[in-house]
């Protein structure tokens, strides 16, 4: 974390984030086509979503809906009276000529989201601007390679709903933007917002970056706010984020060169690369005059809509987290773990957990096999095929001490990999309780096998009586180690 | 009777009755259109087979014993700012020259639904900008009462195909007067609904805020049937009021008594002509006569009308209007054609700092979209788009949009003031009789002053009607104005009505009407 | 209220519409005219007027997230100037802005 300036990054970094996130809705903001991604070119489009003359947007509740649980989540104040502006510009991916958005009075802002990491390494209250509602633009698909050929506009995406999230400059450093952003992606996943797949455009992520550097006398220079565009994944923000700092670190160096001075620049991030370039400049593009949107009438948010919201919403992360740990008595690092996975795999552990009674242990389970499995194997946790209550029957077993935790492991990699019972497994494995007589013959064949032993543990040595385990696991593979243990010591103090 | 001399009321009635076929009504129009119009310009397109085939459908429908809908045989012409799928759509501007919208406006699908015959699309002013009918670009409407004339617009060619029984009711739209100020001029009556009550997708949008659908007919009557079709609630125009439509025929007939018509004193200033000013103040006389109560009130803002709608108007329409850009449909400008010849001094860059980077326009999409549109648009629509793109930009936004809206409240502060006094507001729907074609064009302004008398009506949001009240010794009809609260549609068309019964100015017809001997 | 030549070019930018030299003259004329005539408004008071964009006072309007049918292609393309059956075709977009 890059706090303070220190010796090793003499200036402080700054970033705020804009983030776009694609609703879940089934349908577009304010048309009835379809949003599903990846339809053949301009098949889910109709007048409106085509600014066709004479169309008229109406408001998808869901949209709107959706958009206040992202706001809610994020504790942003939701305003009792919200309004839609056009913003103006000229564009072929936006068949209008302007966008539905929000200018004044957005529908939500003032809110926070922490960066969380239970290391306590990085930890930043991340303060949140505005969230508003707004419509995506069309696609516009130029073939570099034909050179000064057409450009090709497709306008499924156009009129598909937006949330605009923008953050004030809290961010300190590029390592915390990106976990800033994984945890902003885990929320509005976990509330059903939006499914934040950078790949197929749903999540989209510009940052506004500069350097504070202290100067002689005490005064803070700032470098000129650079806004970066194109990053494709969170590693890409991160990555364009440390090129941009070091570059206008050089820069600043180079030419004393300070905020206010020149004119807010817009500098596209190369991935393959790895930098940013600056952008072409358009000089008249910022006069978006915009205006109250005639065609949609404004919302009035009620005090029981906003508690209803609140009601259906579910917990966030942060608050699933604490309560994880509290419920189960489980570590932080534990419920950060199971929490980071999915709202899915919480609510399999919470099974698991209530099976077995014990959430420490169920929490073992689902970090070492469980979740290792899953990882390896790909899929989502719903689709898993060892489902809670086997695991518990396992972990049961365990318990009542039919066989130890990694004879148990291995019951569990053959349970998934087969398909079959425990009860079929454990039988195919040979694997059948050890009773008590058995084990009182075996135990003593051991003792005399081992008088070395013996006479070590009437020595005091208790620890000597280790070493009988191993053989008596050659002798028999399914006996329990800590009750030969248990019983040879007492044959011992016996003899 | 001729079926082209037959109200709109008795036209449904004679089909449902079986006394006259649709498909003779609407041949008798479509006769009188194809004898009529090339003197008059009032159709951008005529359907006739069309027409026909709906027309015969109707019959058909009747005599399988099957329910007509409540316009069964009626024809329609429907003003050309309205979306229809099977005709193309230009709002008479070469940017939409051949459009064809691949749907029906609402009211379009509501007349079909009512078995109305829709027979063609009318001429307007471009955008419906404009209040002689001058700005189409396929030339204007001539004034079936004196051809040299205009007949108002922008519902121009509406008006002229009513006036001259080419049509028994037709469709308009009013932004700042566009259906009360023609139909004044042409001598008959067209209503202005209250923002909201009719729907307006398919409608191509002028300025959002302030148009409204509504119908041009011959008399209240026939306009109350209309209304009654076409009003009601659309979910897919948001702004389209969820309120129950009232059967406006029923309760015409309703004396008067108790009924309080505001007369506003300032309306008869110096700028109303003296004829019309008689013309006016005869028909207050009239419904004093027919038991209303005249009470003068004040509207101490109306005189700030013409400047707030000449900023609010053209502001929404700079966007509503950015889509025709030549990108998705409309008018393209060829690539490199002429450019070299005109690029415009707006679009190099120029000692003084203008914008653009040097030489020319800054992309070959740029250049696409400034002359798609310089190409497409006529000079009125430019000159709003010009005005309103202005009045938005940044540092003149407060100043001009804002400070309009601010006074636009004012205004319907005043109406809703006025409506504590009295149930109607009454005077002049323009300040003079028709005026000559070219007379203003020369001088936007001077035409902006046309809209003085209607615009607040639509900034305010409430509904006016205009129905002629007398003639000028040149025979040009003279239009009297009721405006009145929201929604209060059935009291404005039934004191048109009863002073409908009470005088016969609805009833006379331009010369260029007669019958052929 | 008088507009200069070169306000009005920029205006002419910004609504992208190509102006020859005797549009620009014409138009600075009308528009100084007409932007003087609207500017009236100016001495009107409206210290604590709210200003009033809209002449409904309806709110919440919506409708229900269900899918309609979209056009076809087809449809949608017909009265495109350019495109190739599947997209609307437009001279060469360079740089990327786009919404947002």
């Amino acid at each position: 974390m890059t706090a303070t300036p220190t010796a090793a990054a003499p200036f402080t970094t700054v970033i705020g984030l804009e983030v776009h996130v694609q609703l879940q809705t089934r349908t577009k903001l304010f048309c009835g086509c379809s949003t599903t991604f990846g339809a053949p070119p301009n098949t889910h489009v109709c007048p409106t979503c085509l600014g066709l003359p004479g169309s008229l947007p109406v408001m998808n509740r869901t949209a709107f809906e959706l958009a206040v649980r992202a706001a809610l989540a994020l504790g942003c104040k939701i305003a009792p009276f919200t309004k839609w502006d056009r913003k103006n510009y000229f564009y072929p991916d936006l068949p209008k000529g302007y966008q539905i958005s929000q200018f004044d009075l957005p529908f939500s802002s003032e809110g926070a989201l922490e960066v969380v990491d239970p290391k306590g390494a990085l930890s930043r209250n991340v303060r949140i601007t505005r969230v508003h509602l707004e419509e995506d633009a069309g696609k516009s698909m130029h073939d570099e390679a034909a050179g000064t050929g057409d450009t090709r506009i497709d306008l499924n995406r156009a009129g598909t709903p937006l949330c605009e999230i923008v953050t004030e400059p809290d961010l300190r450093s590029p390592q915390e933007a990106r976990a800033w952003l994984n945890e902003l992606k885990l929320l509005l996943v976990y509330l059903g917002v939006s499914d934040c797949n950078m790949q197929e455009g749903s999540l989209r992520v510009d940052a506004n970056v500069n350097l504070h550097i202290p100067c002689d006398g005490g005064r803070i220079a700032k470098t000129p706010i650079v806004e970066i565009k194109n990053m494709n994944s969170f590693r890409s923000v991160e990555r364009a984020l440390v090129y941009e700092v070091a570059r206008q670190y050089e820069e600043w160096q180079a030419t004393k060169a300070e905020m206010g001075k020149t004119p807010k620049q817009t500098r596209g991030w190369d991935d393959p690369a790895g930098v940013t370039r600056a952008q072409r400049h358009k000089e008249e593009s910022s006069d978006y005059r915009y205006f109250p949107e005639p065609d949609l009438v404004p919302v009035a948010v009620s005090d029981e809509w906003l508690a209803a919201t609140r009601e259906a919403m579910g917990d966030p992360p942060s608050v699933l987290r604490q309560k994880l740990a509290a419920t189960w008595k489980i570590p932080a690092y534990d419920a950060d773990v199971l929490v980071n996975q999915g709202r899915e795999l919480v609510a399999y552990f919470e099974d698991l957990a209530e099976r077995v009674g014990e959430g420490k242990v169920a929490s073992n389970w689902m970090q070492q096999d469980v979740l290792r499995t899953l990882n390896e194997r790909g899929g989502s946790i719903d689709a898993f095929p060892v489902r809670p209550a086997t695991v518990a029957d396992i972990i049961g077993r365990v318990a009542k001490g039919d066989f130890d935790t990694s004879r148990a492991r291995e019951i569990f990699a053959e349970v998934l990999g087969s398909g079959r019972t425990v009860d079929e497994v454990v039988a195919s494995m040979g694997i059948a309780a050890v009773d008590d007589d058995e084990l009182i013959t075996l135990c003593r064949e051991l003792l005399a096998e081992n008088p070395r032993v013996v006479a070590d543990v009437k020595g005091g040595k208790e620890q000597a009586a280790a070493g009988l385990i191993g053989q008596a696991k050659k002798k028999n593979p399914n006996v329990n180690p800590g009750k030969v243990r248990a019983m040879c010591l007492d044959l011992i103090r016996q003899m | 009777m001729q079926p082209s001399d037959m109200s709109a009321v008795d036209l449904v009635t004679a089909v449902r009755q079986g006394d006259l076929t649709a498909l003779r009504a609407t041949e008798a129009f479509l006769e009188r259109i194809e004898r009529l119009d090339g003197q008059i310009n009032a159709f951008l397109a005529v359907d006739r087979e069309g027409a026909l085939r709906t027309a015969a459908a109707v019959d058909a429908k009747r005599k399988a014993g099957k329910p007509l809908g409540p316009l069964a045989g009626l024809p329609v012409a429907v003003k050309d700012a309205l979306c229809t799928s099977d005709l193309p759509t230009t709002c008479a501007s070469k940017m939409l020259a051949g459009f064809r919208p691949p749907y029906d406006a609402e009211v379009v699908a509501r007349l079909r639904a009512a078995d109305a015959v829709i027979v063609g699309k009318t001429n307007m002013d471009e955008f419906a900008m404009g209040g002689s009918n001058e700005n189409s670009a396929f030339g204007p409407v001539h004034n079936p009462w004196d051809l040299t004339r205009a007949p108002g617009g922008s519902s121009g060619g509406s008006a002229a195909c009513v006036a001259a029984d080419m049509a028994p009711v037709a469709i308009g739209s009013d932004t700042g007067g566009s259906i009360r100020q023609p139909a004044g001029l042409c001598g008959i009556t067209g209503l202005k609904p209250t923002y909201g009550r009719v729907s307006r997708r398919g409608l191509v949008a002028f300025a959002s805020s302030l148009d409204q659908i509504g119908p041009m007919a011959r008399s209240a009557a026939d306009c109350a049937l209309m209304l009654e079709t076409i009003a009601g609630h659309d979910p897919g125009d948001a702004t389209s009021l969820d309120l129950p439509v009232p059967a406006y025929g029923s309760d015409l007939e309703r004396p008067l008594e108790g009924v309080r018509i505001g007369r506003v004193p300032a309306h008869f200033g110096a700028g109303l002509d003296p004829e019309v000013a008689h013309a006016v103040e005869e028909a207050f006389a009239a419904f004093r006569a027919a038991g209303a109560t005249i009470i003068d009130i004040d509207m101490p803002h109306a005189d700030a009308g013409v400047a707030t709608y000449y900023l609010v108007a053209p502001c929404e329409a700079s966007s509503n209007l950015a889509r025709y850009d030549g990108a998705h449909y409309g008018h393209r400008a060829e690539p490199g054609k002429g450019h070299r010849a005109e690029p415009g001094q707006g679009h190099r860059a120029e000692p003084g700092g203008a914008p653009a980077s040097g030489g020319g326009f800054e992309s070959s999409l740029v250049e696409m979209y400034c002359r798609s549109r310089a190409e497409g648009f006529g000079p009125e629509v430019k000159r709003r788009i010009m005005l309103g793109t202005y009045a938005l930009s940044a540092g003149y936004y407060d100043a001009y949009y804002a400070k309009a809206l601010k006074v636009r409240r004012l205004i319907r502060q005043d109406y809703l003031d006025a409506f504590e006094k009295v149930d109607l507001i009454g005077g002049p729907v323009s300040a003079t009789a028709a005026f000559k074609l070219g007379e203003k064009s020369g001088d936007p302004l001077a035409m902006y002053l046309v809209d003085l008398y209607t615009v607040c009506t639509n900034l305010a949001g409430v509904g006016g009607i205009s129905f002629p009240c007398g003639f000028t010794k040149g025979g040009l009809p003279i239009g009297f104005q009721l405006q009145a609260p929201a929604l209060a549609e059935p009291l404005l068309l039934r004191a048109t009505d009863r002073y409908q019964h009470l005088t016969d100015w609805h009833r006379r017809r331009p010369a260029i009407a007669a019958r052929p001997r | 209220m008088s507009l200069s030549r070169n306000d009005v070019a920029k205006v002419g930018l910004l609504a992208r519409l190509a102006l020859s030299d005797a549009d620009l003259d014409t138009m600075t004329r009308e528009l100084s005219t007409i932007v003087g005539f609207v500017g009236q408004l100016e001495q009107i008071d409206t210290a604590d007027v709210a200003p009033l964009a809209h002449p409904l006072d309806t709110q919440n309007v919506f409708r229900a997230d269900v899918p309609k049918p979209s056009l076809t292609t087809a449809e949608a393309l017909q009265s495109a100037p350019r495109h190739d059956g599947e997209c609307f075709l437009v001279p060469a977009v360079l740089g990327d802005t786009g919404a947002a």
